[in-house]
């Protein structure tokens, strides 16, 4: 007993303090020697295109900020050296002068109310469309395809009402665009589901026709379309029937994102599984009411991140029609930078960075959002 | 008397599901010639309202235009048909060399955006986020209009050693001229490609059997490079350069690459790139890490890990997809007509609006582009099926 009293072996009753990691490990420097510096040829690559990026950054920051030109009534301001041996940089007078036409194009000035409460609308059904929380999803969905279409006419057009008429000739920049995208898609939906539904009919006539539609519009490049719109449907209509130039563009555009649309929802359509059409028929609903009320709710619900991909490219290709003569964001600020008042190598510069960060902020968080959506609706369709 | 639920007698005639089918199909076909029917006479009509005469017989007629970059003789003199094939080999050649590029680079950033390295890692993703997100049209407007057409003048180009030349012209090169006895060099790559054909099924099939490993790789090098460089080398370097000279204002002879290919080059091969390097990324991550880890637990290294397992496995799921991509880049290449560059719509719509053919020249367009598209397609598809997992 006094032996193992005495004895002096230790034994640790508690645990041992914890020790931070090497310090090397951890914090700014371990991160960077982790992700920066872990090998050699890892670390000259870290340091060249980091360094290029930097360079390439301040480059940015220098022509913007610090050697742009804020001010002034014409060219002149934005070709006169700020200092001495110092080039201009950036033309932001340029932007600000023309900024109403980049928004409104040519639509008369006392007009232009009218524009933005359509924008206001738009953008307030959008929100409650876009945002999960608000109720009312299918009432606001329905409002959006039909009303808004019905207001955007009354408005934009005018010549009921009391509104003056404005010719479509008139309408321009963003406005232009997001009309041409918005119609584009609204119209394309419909149509697009039609078109892979018949793609998955079983009558022979029906689904090739519906293959050959969707294959032969999805083989030509969207300008061949747009040219067809603008100069060969003029062709295809009985003498003295004139159509609107931007309706037979909206037309064609339509037409052409109607196939994209209806491989995106045959997507959808697939995921179904064959269960839920026998369990339909087992309840005696004929073909319609399945597709209506079991199929196309579910199958759309899959492919809204898809149906969103469809709009981003769209969007984007809207820029094609400034080929065929019109004036959309892009072709308003072109147009604008070869004014005689402004032009010099910094404006059109100015106005594609413009441009540029435009179009960028909306595909980029459309697309974010579409993302956030696939993962919001990813359940229990994964098998 | 009781009659059986559901029996024929009960449903109607209309309400059969044949009669509704082929009453369905009937009406779709009518409709659609009548659709043609109305189009077509419409369009005869109104052409003949505009004295233009159906059919492809002005395609024999005088161009009388001039076309920037000609990879076939072609002058004012040639017909519009010339005119179009001169179009249609534009768009082949930047088609061609905008995949090439774009596959490339897609690669590269698709393995970057994979990187441990975070420097690496990122940029990959802001050269990604940036370029899909910006229309390409844009794009192909920064680099023409504020890149090259802001380089200086041919009298100021930059310059290297008297060979090449950067200006707002283009780039000027040397243009190579051949002499008869260089044939000899394109026979040895010839001789050299189906040699290599055939060396390297011999070596896998003996793998096969015996387990023996033949040095495949280095020999179709040595067939492939080796042997035409002896070659030309020993037939006596059968090649003469042509210099561009600067004339008055422009550059005479040379080998001169237009601005406006270059553009078009530039934006079709980095925006696809963009693309090509999301689906890389998807198609690698696709194999899972077991893959791996039991390559490695098998004694292989990080190289034939990479080489052996995963790419064969990530090519798989990347294929379709790329496919798709090589046809958006052929299709978007029409866009040259924005910025000028003589491809297949541009050269058509000089001829449209020197004809107003508008009919002819747009079904010409969209059966071009829709056979290339059908090409494309069967030829991925082929490839596609070869390297498709061959399950037992």
């Amino acid at each position: 007993m006094t032996q193992t009293r005495n004895n002096i072996a230790f034994v640790r009753t508690a645990d041992a303090p914890l020790l931070p990691a090497p310090r090397n490990m951890t914090g700014v420097v371990g991160w960077m020697r982790e992700n920066l510096f872990p090998t050699p040829l890892n670390a000259l690559a870290s340091v060249l295109i980091g360094g290029f990026l930097i360079w390439q950054i301040w480059g940015v920051i220098d022509w913007a900020l610090v050697r742009g030109v804020f001010f002034g009534e014409d060219r002149e301001a934005c070709i006169t050296p700020p200092r001495e041996g110092v080039q201009p940089g950036a033309c932001w007078a340029f932007i600000g002068a023309k900024f109403h036409q980049f928004i409104y194009g040519f639509y008369p000035f006392e007009e232009r109310w009218r524009v933005d409460v359509l924008a206001v609308v738009f953008a307030g059904l959008l929100a409650a469309l876009a945002v999960p929380r608000v109720p009312y999803k299918l009432y606001t969905g329905i409002t959006f395809v039909f009303g808004l279409p019905i207001l955007a006419e009354i408005l934009l057009y005018g010549g009921t009402f009391g509104l003056a008429a404005v010719d479509t000739n008139k309408w321009g920049g963003l406005l232009l665009t997001m009309v041409v995208a918005v119609s584009g898609i609204v119209l394309s939906l419909p149509l697009g589901v039609l078109l892979a539904l018949g793609r998955r009919s079983e009558m022979p006539i029906v689904r090739y026709f519906c293959i050959a539609f969707i294959e032969i519009w999805r083989g030509v490049p969207l300008i061949t379309v747009l040219f067809m719109a603008s100069i060969m449907l003029p062709l295809f209509l009985p003498q003295g029937m004139n159509t609107d130039k931007m309706l037979r563009i909206i037309i064609g555009v339509a037409l052409f994102s109607s196939a994209y649309m209806a491989e995106t929802v045959r997507g959808g359509l697939q995921a179904i599984p064959k269960g839920q059409y026998e369990a339909a028929k087992a309840l005696g609903l004929g073909y319609w009411r399945m597709t209506l009320l079991i199929i196309l709710p579910q199958a759309l619900k899959i492919v809204i991140p898809g149906i969103v991909n469809t709009f981003i490219s769209l969007f984007k290709d809207t820029t094609l029609v400034l080929v065929v003569g019109l004036f959309d964001f892009l072709g308003i600020i072109q147009a604008g930078a070869a004014d005689q008042k402004w032009v010099s190598a910094e404006t059109a510069r100015s106005g594609y960075f413009v441009a540029a960060l435009v179009y960028w902020a909306f595909c980029f968080s459309v697309s974010r959002y579409s993302i956030h959506m696939e993962r919001r609706l990813a359940t229990g369709h994964r098998r | 008397m009781t009659t059986v639920p559901g029996s024929q007698s009960r449903t109607s005639f209309w309400r059969h599901p044949t009669v509704r089918s082929v009453g369905v199909q009937l009406f779709m076909v009518i409709a659609v010639v009548w659709f043609v029917v109305f189009v077509t006479d419409n369009t005869i009509n109104n052409m003949k309202a505009r004295n233009l005469a159906p059919g492809f017989s002005f395609l024999n007629d005088t161009a009388g235009f001039d076309i920037l970059q000609a990879l076939i003789p072609y002058s004012r003199g040639s017909t519009y048909a010339t005119a179009f094939v001169v179009g249609l080999l534009n768009t082949l050649l930047v088609a061609v060399l905008g995949i090439i590029t774009a596959t490339i680079l897609g690669f590269l950033v698709g393995v970057m955006r994979l990187s441990r390295n975070w420097v690496i890692r990122s940029s990959a993703t802001l050269y990604v986020e940036f370029v899909r997100n910006v229309p390409l049209l844009l794009q192909m407007f920064i680099w023409y209009k504020t890149v090259l057409k802001a380089l200086p003048a041919p009298r100021d180009s930059l310059r290297y050693d008297d060979m090449f030349f950067l200006s707002n012209r283009g780039l000027m090169s040397p243009k190579p001229l051949f002499e008869p006895a260089a044939l000899w060099t394109l026979a040895a790559l010839t001789v050299g490609i189906i040699a290599t054909f055939f060396i390297t099924r011999w070596a896998r099939k003996r793998q096969e059997r015996t387990g023996e490993i033949f040095p495949a790789f280095l020999t179709s090098l040595g067939l492939i490079i080796a042997l035409p460089i002896v070659v030309f080398s020993a037939s006596g370097l059968p090649v003469r350069f042509e210099y561009p000279v600067l004339q008055g204002f422009n550059f005479v002879g040379g080998l001169a690459i237009i601005p406006e290919f270059m553009a078009l080059y530039l934006a079709l091969s980095i925006y696809t790139a963009a693309f090509i390097s999301e689906i890389v990324r998807a198609g690698v991550l696709a194999v899972s890490h077991g893959q791996t880890e039991a390559a490695h637990a098998l004694g292989l290294r990080h190289g034939p890990t990479l080489r052996l397992i995963i790419i064969p496995q990530a090519m798989r799921v990347i294929i379709p997809p790329l496919a798709s991509q090589y046809l958006n880049l052929t299709k978007n290449s029409s866009l040259a007509v924005a910025i000028g560059y003589p491809d297949f719509v541009y050269t058509g719509g000089t001829i449209l609006n020197q004809t107003g053919q508008a009919v002819t020249i747009v079904l010409i367009w969209m059966g071009v582009y829709l056979s290339l598209s059908l090409l494309t397609s069967s030829f991925m598809n082929w490839f596609n099926s070869r390297m498709k997992l061959v399950e037992r």
